[in-house]
This record gives structure tokens, C-alpha cells and sequence, in this order.
């Protein structure tokens, strides 16, 4: 029984090991690479469908298997198989290294699964880390291996996560110290309480939570997002800029959550923390030219807005949170897809290079609309009805200024969007004019990313359901 | 939900009828190839939706002022969001308006736009579709999807079929209005949060505390003032209105800046109606601004184009000064000058583009001397600009005349502010006219006087006159332009069971002694204010 709930983790481990033997091989194939990937995130997936119901824990009480965890591991299994999918042949990754690169991947998703059911802190730093070490290492794979901007990313990024991990164990020691334990269950009496009377407790979870904000990219932790973004090969920003946000949610839901449902002093500290951020990653994205750059600005924005469901604490608000996150997952997803597919020699785009996409590529231009126009919260898509979701959870919470300042932000935001859309679909030059051949699976992807992003933000009511019945035992 | 309304007398969904024919319509005329294919199914579309939308005005119940060809359906129930649609007398004419003026706009792009005709009809189509969906939604939420929904396809009408400005242009109109309906967002939330309900019948009918109704008012009300626009948010409309193609000036002239004419009689009205009162006064300073600096600028043009973009300023802040004399006759005179200014502008804007597809400039130096080689032309212009600056006879003085009726009746100060606008009017729209058809004969010497264009009436003999498609449009327009001029009763009889539910419902005054700081702190000068519109009688 046990067994089977820790399943999908235990496919993960599967998926890396056979990475790894294929990696001792001279001659990789790709190809059979990237269905094994796939296939295995499905069957992960699958074995989590099934068990979807159940619930229990593993280790100690370390580790739990609930309504929320299981949600996010959905999400996850079917995030990376996505990525595999949306990147096929891994253009940008030294031809040797690719087994290596899918192992990474595999290890990194396996810490994200972990941080998703770790109800303990010091498991929680413990999938964290290996969450995170895995992409250090996936950072400088990028081809040619002569050249600098990766490894500056991997360094930034491994100096950037060592001091936020740093931060988060320090936190961790405070709430340790004033409160006597490491497990969630038996903090969450207590926490309120100290929260309302001790302000190192508000300080000890500032602290912890500075190793979620770096993962979701939240202001002041967010300053490695744009150098990592352009430094990485266009794959592995597909996923650094995906799976690891989602990652960071449910933890930032769960601990979050312990301070109970009022508006207290460490609503207010992440309140700021989330307008700071909107506002930062909105005005900084206004003068990129990079497109990689541009998005890593607006993922600083939209971790922001994702704070503001986390903040309010309600059911619909934590509901928000999930279900904005996923809205976010497909709309990036579509976003790096289309950048991956244009970018035939695995350079950065810049906005001039989007030139006549319409022409060049029109499936690649609607995807790359609907991502864009979901980002800016435009409707009928994925990314206005999740922004209208977590700006009424906030408004019920009486966080009017936040409601406010947010929904600015927003319109702050549709310039540079805009500024995408328009070089794809209304400047033309005839020097760009070479179509952009894709291939028959990348045209299915393309499509379903465009359906889920339209019909998800229409009909939600299923997937906010489900997220509803997932917070509910918060 | 069944007290608010009455239901469907028809035996079929008319409204979703005429709401899904341009969509579905939109989507179909993808599978067009060539260009003439695409015109006459755009066409036919249009035509149609126009043809189904007729029983909305022979069947209206015009008894009544509740809603009427009403469908509910259950949509998203976890948050009672609904799809719910219906019209009553206020909305209903500008659902007409709407289908009506949309052939026309397919008949003036005929050939006008010469590039990526198959994604023209398919953003004119989508835009109808959002704009009916504006007037017809009965839902806070539905109301302002398809506000946002017309935001896109209208914004790639300007950048891509406008002119040599697009790009600014049509960023300017996009931020404007996104930036003005994010706290018209904000309002929809917290009436949602205050009620629990998106449904607007419902909200209609709620009171508020005074202190919520001043903040729903602001936020509604900025929506609303960028697009009608309202002085000081109006500088995106000449942009737009200068660099969009002919189509997308008459859709904006036409229907969209009465998007948010309507959005104060629907929402600020009914829903802030203590609101609405306290703003009063501030309210009519800013309509009188906008008739005469709209005006004022106005005469100063050489643009054609600017010329009626800033007249548009100025007659829809007749349409603002009307709904916030909140007196019947103010109401009705804002609403039939919201029908009146989408036929003469609109018009006025197919005329241009005419003129502008034969010289290819909208110069008043370059156009000028059309009388004596383009005479039907000249007939049109004639009777559109006459219309325009409210001559006896035609459709806008009975509105303008009703507005200032009320204003008069109400604050005489006002009254005679809004004469000067009307003054203004006819200076600028008499020049126009003069400078197009006689120029030639005041001693303004045109011929060949180092005129760089060298479109001067010299090429005379190049200028063909209308053709038959061209005569057709300007001849439907023509029809409204004196029915309404002589006989405006039809129409005022659809809107009266409502407007006077309408008044009764925002009741005859701010109730003494509003209790909040806000209104504390603002009281002393919203009394000073007030003081300037005092009767001026003894």
C-alpha cells in the first residue's frame, strides 16, 4: 500500500537510473531518449491518478501523500513530459551529454516531486537541494561548450541558491528554537500564536521562505532570473522556468498556511514582498530586447501576483494560487516553445528576430499569441480568469491596495506583451521570410497548448474544484 | 433571479442569435481564398445579422422597462457567474445601431484595404461580435469580457490596416483603454464581494453605502470617460481615429466611444445613484470642457480626419452633459445623440475615406473645390455636415435641442456654456464645407500655387464622382439622418418606460448629511462647486 503511493516517486528514480546507463554508452540516441522521458512521466502521472484518492504518510511522518501533494505531482509528471515533448532533439545541448541532461532533468523534477510531499523542514530542505543541484550541474551544458555566458548562469545560480538556502536553514533554526520542532503538523497550533507575539518568528519565516522565493523568482531573490534565463540553452530555461515555480507554490501555500488565516504582520511583509516584485520585474521588462530576459522580468512580475492568492489564505485564494500556477506553466510552456522552435541555432532571440513570425510560421504565432496574450491577462484565456480568481480572493481578504496596485501592474504589463505580439504578427521585413518547418508532433503540442490555454481559462470550474478539494485540509 | 425579469417572447434565442452570427461567421470565412470572396461573405454576414436583429425592434414590448429576449444559462456556478443576455429600451436601439452600421463598414473597405483582406473580415466580424456582447450582456463579469474582447481585434485594425502613425496610434488606444478598464475590474470585484452576484439586474437593484458608491463610481466611471472620451482622457482618439482604416473610424466613431455612454447609464447610474449626485457637478464641468475644447480644437485643424475626431469629442460630451443632467429629457437627448452621432460621424468618416481613396490625403488644402467635379459627393457632404452641427431638420438637433432643453431647465449657466459649443460647431464644420466645395471661388487662389502635393483641383477631370456602392451606404445613412430629424418619436418611445425607471430609480437628490470621511473632507468643495451651477433665477 505504502509502496504504492511512493510509486511515481520511485518511476522518477527508474527514469534517472536508466538515464544513467544510457549515458555510459558511446553513442546516445536521442530520440529514444526523449520517448523514455515521456513515457515514464505518464506512467508517473498514471500511478498517481490512480492512487489519487488515497492519502497517507511515509518515513516518520516526514512525508506525506494528501489531496495537495498529489495534485501537484500531476502537475509536475505532466509539466515534464511537456517540456520533453516541447523540446525535441535538444538542439542546444552538447550531443554527448544528452543521457546526462535528461538525467538532471529526471533528478531535478524527483526533488520537486519530494518538496511537494515533505511536511518536515529538514526533508523540505533536503528535496530542495536536490531540486536544486541538479539544474547547477544542466546549466553549462549549454552548446558550444567553449562558450561563458552558461557557466556565468551556473555560478550565478549556485552562489544566488547557496545563500538563499543559507537564509532558509538559518529561518528554519529560529523556528526550531522558538517552537521545538521540524514538523509542519506540530508547528501549525503553535505558529499562529508565536507569529502574533514573537516577531523572530516572523523573521525565522521570512527566512525560511527566502528559499521559495528563489525558486519562484519573488523579489529580493529574483536576481539571478534574468542572467539564467539568457545563459541557459533554450531547453533547460523551458524548464527552469516552469517546473521549479510550481515547486515553490505548494511549499509557499503549506507554510503559509501555518501562520493561520488572519491578516497578520508576515501577510504584510510578503504583501510588500509581492507588489515590490510585480512592479520591479514589470518596469525592468519594459526596455529587454532579449526575449529570454523579457520573460524572466514578467516571471518576476507574475510571482508576485501568485502571492497575492498565497497572502489572502482563503480557500479560493490558496485555490487561486494552484490554479494561476498551472495557468502559468502552460502559458510559459507555449511561450519557450515557440522561442525553442525558432531558434535553430540555439541562440537567444531578440524582438527583431520575431519579425514576420506570422508569415514564417503561423501555427508558431498563435501559439506564441496565446501564450503572450494569457501572460498579460487578457481574456477568454487561462491567465485573465486566474488573475480575476486570486484578485478576488485578495479583495474578499480586504487587500484592497494590493488588488489595486496588482491590477496596475497588469496594465503596466500589456506594453512589452504587446511589444511581442506585434513584431510577430504586424511587422513584416522579406529578408525573414524563410518559413520555419516544425514537425507533425510540435504541431499537436502547439494546438493542445492553444486549447488548454483558451479552454481552461474558460471552463474552469473543474480544475478550481479540484484545487478547492486540495486546499481544503490546509 | 425571475423577479428581474421578463423572458423571451420569442420562441427562439434572438439575441444569441444575433450575437454568434458574426462569430460563427468570422470562423466560416476563414475558408475564403480571394479577396471579392471574402467582401461578400463579409457582407452577407452582416447583412444577416442585421436582418435578425430586426424583431428586437418590432417586438419590443415597449411597456415595460425590464428586460426583455432574456437567456439565462449556467456557466461557471461555483462563482455564479452566468450567461446571461438581454435589452431593454436603453440598450436595444444600440444593438441596431450596432448591426446596422456593420454592412456599411464592409461596404466602405470594398476598396479601401488592398492587403490581408481574409484577417480584415475576421477582425470586423469578431469586433461586431464583442460590441454587441457589450450591449447585451446582463452579467458584470460577461460585460466585461467582451469589453476586453474588443480591445485585441480593434487594436490589429489600427496596427495593421492604419496608417503611416499605426504603431503609435494603436499602442496609445490599447493602453488607454486597458489602463481605464483595470479599475473598472476592480469595481466589478467588489460588487461581487459586497453582493455575491455578477448579475446586473440584480446589483441594479441593491443599495449601497454611500461611501462603496463613491468608489464603484470612480472606478466605473474612468472606464467609461476614456471611452466616450471624456476631457481630460480623450488624446487617444484622434490618434486612433486619424491612423485607423475607414471601417475602423466608423466603428470607433459609431459604436465604441457609445460603449461608454452606455456603461454610465447601465452601471454608475442604477448603481451608485447617491454617487452619481455628489459627482454631479463635476461631471457637467468636465462634459462642458470636453464640447468646447473639442470644438475649439476642432476649428484649428487642417487634418479632415482630426477635424471630426475632435468634433466626436465635442458631441459626445453632449452625450456625457445629457446623462448627467439626470432629468428625462437630458437622458433621452443623450441617448438619441449617441444614435445620431454614430450615423452623421460615422458618415462623415466613410465620406473622408472616399475622398481619401481618390486624392490619398486628408488635407483640407489638398481636398477642396469638389463641387464642381464631384457633385454627388458634395450633396452628401453637404447633408452630413449640416447634420453634424445640429441644423434644424436633421437627427442631430433634435438631440442636441433636448439636451440643451434640460440643461437650461435645470442650470442656465450650463445651457449657455453648451450654445458655445454648438456655436463652434457650425464654425468648423461651415469651413470644412466651404473649404471642400468652393474653396476655389473666395480668392484662395489654388491653382498651382507651389503646392507640393499637387493634388490640387487642377487633376478635376481625375476625380470620378460616387459609384453606385458608395452612393447606396451614404443613401442608407441618409434615411436616418431626416427620419430622425423630423420624426424622432418611434425611437424615443422605445427608450421612454426605461428612462423614467431610470430617474426614478437614481431618485431627486443626494440625501442630506453623507456620513463618511471622504465625503466630509470633499464636502467643502463640492458645495463651492454646486454653487456655480445654482439656478440662476431669482
Amino acid at each position: 500500500m505504502e509502496t504504492m503511493l511512493f510509486l511515481p516517486e520511485l518511476l522518477l528514480i527508474l527514469l534517472a537510473l536508466v538515464c544513467f546507463v544510457v549515458s555510459l554508452g558511446n553513442n546516445p540516441r536521442t530520440g529514444f531518449l526523449q520517448g523514455t522521458v515521456i513515457i515514464f512521466a505518464l506512467l508517473a502521472l498514471f500511478a498517481t491518478t490512480a492512487n489519487y484518492r488515497q492519502s497517507g504518510t511515509l518515513f516518520l511522518g516526514a512525508y506525506q501523500i494528501d489531496q495537495l501533494s498529489q495534485l501537484f505531482k500531476l502537475v509536475l509528471f505532466a509539466g515534464l513530459a511537456l517540456i520533453a515533448w516541447a523540446t525535441p532533439g535538444l538542439r542546444g545541448i552538447a550531443k554527448r551529454l544528452h543521457p546526462e541532461y535528461y538525467l538532471f532533468l529526471s533528478v531535478s523534477t524527483l526533488g520537486l516531486v519530494m518538496l511537494s510531499s515533505a511536511v518536515e523542514l529538514l526533508t523540505i530542505f533536503l528535496a530542495l537541494e536536490i531540486s536544486s543541484y541538479a539544474l547547477f550541474v544542466a546549466i553549462p551544458f549549454r552548446q558550444p561548450l567553449s562558450g561563458r555566458q552558461q557557466y556565468e548562469a551556473s555560478i550565478k545560480y549556485v552562489l544566488f541558491g547557496a545563500a538563499a538556502s543559507g537564509l532558509s536553514l538559518f529561518g528554519m533554526s529560529y523556528i526550531f528554537g522558538l517552537s521545538g520542532t521540524t514538523y509542519l503538523a506540530e508547528l501549525s497550533p503553535l505558529l499562529p500564536g508565536l507569529i502574533g507575539s514573537q516577531p523572530l518568528a516572523v523573521v525565522g519565516m521570512i527566512l525560511l521562505l527566502c528559499g521559495f522565493f528563489y525558486k519562484l523568482a519573488l523579489f529580493p531573490m529574483h536576481f539571478w532570473t534574468p542572467d539564467v534565463y539568457q545563459g541557459a540553452a533554450n531547453e533547460t530555461t523551458t524548464f527552469i522556468a516552469t517546473l521549479p515555480k510550481i515547486g515553490a507554490v505548494i511549499l509557499l501555500l503549506r507554510l503559509v498556511s501555518l501562520a493561520g488565516v488572519d491578516i497578520s504582520q508576515l501577510s504584510w511583509a510578503l504583501g510588500i514582498l509581492a507588489v515590490a516584485s510585480m512592479t520591479i520585474g514589470n518596469l525592468s521588462a519594459l526596455v529587454q530586447n532579449d526575449i529570454k530576459r523579457l520573460l524572466a522580468y514578467s516571471s518576476v512580475a507574475h510571482a508576485g501576483y501568485l502571492m497575492l492568492g498565497v497572502i489572502a489564505g482563503s480557500t479560493l485564494g490558496q485555490a487561486a494560487a494552484i490554479y494561476y500556477a498551472i495557468g502559468y506553466l502552460l502559458m510559459n510552456l507555449a511561450c519557450f516553445f515557440v522561442l525553442y522552435h525558432l531558434s535553430s541555432d540555439n541562440r537567444n532571440l531578440h524582438l527583431a528576430d520575431l519579425n514576420g513570425l506570422y508569415r514564417r510560421a503561423p501555427l508558431l504565432a498563435f501559439v506564441l499569441g496565446a501564450g503572450v496574450f494569457s501572460l498579460a491577462g487578457i481574456p477568454p484565456t487561462i491567465g485573465f480568469t486566474g488573475k480575476f480568481v486570486l484578485f478576488t480572493s485578495a479583495f474578499q481578504q480586504g487587500l484592497y491596495g494590493l488588488v489595486v496596485l496588482g491590477l496596475i501592474n497588469a496594465a503596466i504589463s500589456i506594453f512589452f506583451y504587446l511589444k511581442i505580439v506585434r513584431a510577430a504578427y504586424l511587422t513584416s521585413t522579406t529578408a525573414d521570410s524563410a518559413p520555419v518547418a516544425i514537425n507533425f508532433s510540435s504541431k499537436l503540442l502547439g494546438l493542445g497548448l492553444i486549447l488548454a490555454i483558451i479552454l481552461l481559462g474558460v471552463l474552469p470550474q473543474r480544475l478550481l474544484a479540484l484545487a478547492k478539494a486540495a486546499v481544503a485540509l490546509l | 433571479m425571475e423577479q428581474y425579469l421578463i423572458f423571451n417572447q420569442l420562441n427562439y434565442p434572438i439575441i444569441s442569435v444575433v450575437l454568434l452570427l458574426p462569430l460563427i461567421g468570422a470562423v466560416l470565412g476563414l475558408l475564403f481564398k480571394s479577396d471579392k470572396a471574402q467582401l461578400w461573405w463579409g457582407l452577407g454576414v452582416t447583412v444577416a445579422t442585421a436582418l435578425a436583429s430586426l424583431p428586437l425592434y418590432t417586438r419590443f414590448d415597449r411597456t415595460t422597462a425590464l428586460y426583455q429576449f432574456v437567456e439565462v444559462r449556467h456557466w461557471l456556478p461555483a462563482l455564479g457567474l452566468d450567461y446571461a443576455v438581454g435589452v431593454d429600451g436603453i440598450s436595444v436601439l444600440l444593438v441596431l445601431l450596432t448591426t446596422l452600421v456593420m454592412p456599411l463598414c464592409v461596404l466602405c473597405s470594398w476598396s479601401y484595404i488592398k492587403e490581408r483582406m481574409r484577417e480584415f473580415i475576421f477582425v470586423l466580424l469578431v469586433i461586431e461580435t464583442a460590441m454587441i456582447g457589450v450591449f447585451v450582456s446582463l452579467n458584470t463579469l460577461l460585460f466585461f469580457l467582451f469589453w476586453e474582447a474588443m480591445l485585441i481585434p480593434m487594436y490589429l485594425m489600427i496596427a495593421i490596416w492604419g496608417g503611416p502613425r499605426k504603431d503609435y496610434a494603436s499602442i496609445k488606444y490599447f493602453l488607454y483603454t486597458f489602463a481605464g478598464s483595470i479599475f473598472f475590474l476592480v469595481a466589478i470585484i467588489a460588487l461581487y464581494v459586497q453582493t455575491g452576484s455578477f448579475f446586473i439586474p440584480e446589483l441594479m437593484t441593491h443599495s449601497f453605502s454611500f461611501s462603496f458608491q463613491i468608489w464603484i463610481f470612480l472606478g466605473c466611471a474612468l472606464a467609461f470617460a476614456v471611452k466616450v472620451p471624456m476631457f481630460p482622457l480623450h488624446t487617444w482618439l484622434p490618434a486612433a481615429h486619424v491612423e485607423a482604416p475607414t471601417a475602423g473610424s466608423v466603428i470607433l466613431a459609431s459604436i465604441m466611444l457609445k460603449l461608454g455612454g452606455y456603461g454610465f447609464l447601465r452601471f454608475c447610474l442604477p448603481m451608485a445613484p447617491e454617487a452619481t449626485w455628489y459627482f454631479m457637478p463635476w461631471l457637467i464641468a468636465l462634459s462642458l470642457v470636453s464640447i468646447i475644447v473639442g470644438g475649439y480644437l476642432a476649428l484649428g485643424q487642417s487634418d479632415i480626419k482630426k477635424l471630426i475626431a475632435y468634433s466626436s469629442v465635442g458631441h459626445m460630451g453632449f452625450v456625457t452633459l445629457g446623462i448627467f443632467l439626470l432629468n428625462d429629457q437630458g437622458l433621452k437627448g443623450a441617448m438619441l445623440q449617441m444614435i445620431n452621432h454614430g450615423v452623421t460621424t460615422g458618415a462623415l468618416f466613410i465620406l473622408i475615406g472616399i475622398i481619401y481613396e481618390r486624392t490619398h490625403s486628408r488635407e483640407m488644402s489638398v481636398n477642396r473645390a469638389l463641387g464642381a467635379m464631384m457633385p454627388v459627393y458634395v450633396l452628401f457632404l453637404g447633408i452630413f455636415s449640416l447634420s453634424s452641427f445640429g441644423f434644424p431638420g436633421t437627427n442631430s438637433f433634435v438631440s442636441e435641442f433636448l439636451v440643451l432643453l434640460a440643461a437650461f431647465s435645470k442650470y442656465p449657466l450650463v445651457g449657455a456654456l453648451a450654445i458655445v459649443g454648438a456655436i463652434l460647431a457650425a464654425a468648423y464644420m461651415l469651413r470644412l464645407l466651404q473649404s471642400m466645395v468652393w474653396a476655389d471661388s473666395d480668392g484662395h487662389g489654388h491653382h498651382d500655387d507651389g503646392d507640393d502635393h499637387g493634388h490640387g483641383a487642377g487633376h478635376g477631370h481625375l476625380l470620378k464622382d460616387l459609384n453606385a456602392r458608395e452612393i447606396g451606404t451614404l443613401s442608407f445613412l441618409t434615411i436616418f439622418v431626416f427620419w430622425i430629424g423630423f420624426y424622432p418619436a418611434p425611437l424615443l418611445e422605445v427608450m421612454d418606460v426605461s428612462v423614467t425607471q431610470l430617474i426614478d430609480q437614481i431618485g431627486n437628490g443626494l440625501p442630506p448629511g453623507g456620513d463618511d470621511n471622504l465625503h466630509q473632507a470633499l464636502t467643502g468643495w463640492g458645495n463651492k462647486m454646486t454653487g456655480l451651477f445654482t439656478p440662476l433665477r431669482p
